[in-house]
């Protein structure tokens, strides 16, 4: 393990987000292990499915139920080489939501389409 | 190249094990533990919805965790598997990556 | 509250290692008490390199990474301040973790 490391052995890392930004813990959880993993200059994406797709939804505003705007942070991931972005098309459908709701630039793929993303990867982390 | 996908939510009380199972590729594996166990046991709402999945699946449920809830006893849905800790770790070994749908 | 600073007549909480409890607390005055504590004299370049922070922090609610803040600074000031090198100069304690204190952010997520 070590060796490859030294290597610089490159895995793919996808962190895929299921739920909504602020009734759980979880996506800002799985934000910070992206922001802190992106230091390792791994191949990273990230895949938005079911309420997961509300994290990414433009307007989020915080204030009222004092939590941390975490959505702010998405648009940093670029700074942190963070660029690949998926997101499934069916649940931004059953949502009433459309790609311009989101407050990123992502790519939007078919539900079918989601096991073949999962299958080029070596790392899978589910929120 | 497969995935073992592992689910540890009741679908009685959460959505994952439908997520899951509408995404995955045919020959990735299921295993379910915890709360999921409950629906390996034949006579459940989810009986056929599983049965199907098994065409195009490997299923497995952890034994501890039936056992631990008094299902043991019961019959499995056609195409379960049972699996102790040990099968646990063979499952992961023998799978390229592992997801787990928390 | 077991750990606090004096600023202006007020106390403010912090952390075990000095990080403002309220981002809401801060104020150019935190910097500065913060900085004596460390025996460090805030320049313009250090103020710099605050603002920057507090500005980003505001932006995107996270303080950056070191090489996110290293390429940020050169970007704005110039190739030549780009660099881990002048960053430290100013901040030898680590520009992430000392700075964003000062800045009255909390610790820079990866950064041990």
């Amino acid at each position: 393990m070590e060796e490859e490391y030294a290597g610089g052995v490159e895995k793919k890392f996808i962190y895929i987000n299921r739920r909504a930004p602020h009734g759980t813990v979880y996506p800002l959880e799985s934000l910070e292990t992206v922001l802190i993993g992106a230091a390792f200059d791994q191949d990273v994406s990230m895949l938005f499915i079911d309420d997961g797709v509300y994290q990414l939804k433009k307007d989020q505003s915080t204030e009222s139920i004092e939590f941390k705007n975490f959505a702010k942070a998405f648009r940093a991931l670029e700074m942190y080489d963070v660029e690949k972005l998926f997101v499934e098309a069916e649940s931004l459908q059953e949502r009433g939501l459309v790609e311009d709701d989101l407050l990123v630039d992502v790519e939007v793929i078919a539900r079918a389409k989601v096991s073949e993303l999962i299958d080029q990867q070596d790392v899978v982390l589910s929120f | 190249m497969s995935t073992l996908n592992i689910v540890n939510k009741s679908p009685f009380e959460k959505r994952t094990l439908d997520q899951c199972l509408s995404r995955i590729a045919a020959g990735d594996a299921v295993l379910l533990i915890e709360d999921a166990v409950v629906v390996a046991a034949a006579g459940t709402s989810y009986e056929t919805e599983l049965k199907s999945a098994s065409a195009s699946h490997k299923l497995y449920v952890l034994s501890p965790d039936l056992e631990a809830r008094g299902l043991a006893e019961r019959s499995l849905v056609d195409g379960f598997s049972c699996v102790d800790y040990k099968g646990f770790v063979a499952l992961v070994t023998e799978h390229d990556r592992v997801h787990s749908w928390l | 509250m077991s750990n606090s600073i004096e600023v202006n007549g007020k106390t403010l909480a912090t952390d075990e290692e000095g990080y403002l409890e309220n981002l809401a607390d801060w104020e150019p005055g935190v910097a500065e008490v913060m900085a004596e504590i460390d025996d460090c004299e805030l320049s313009d370049n250090h103020w710099e390199v605050i603002n920057f922070l507090r500005e980003y922090y505001e932006e995107y609610q996270i303080a950056p990474a070191v090489r996110v803040l290293t390429k940020a600074i050169g970007k704005k000031l110039g190739k030549e301040y780009g660099n881990g090198k002048y960053l430290y100069e100013l901040y030898p304690y680590g520009p992430a973790k000392q700075a964003c204190k000062y800045a009255g952010l909390p610790k820079p997520t990866g950064c041990v």
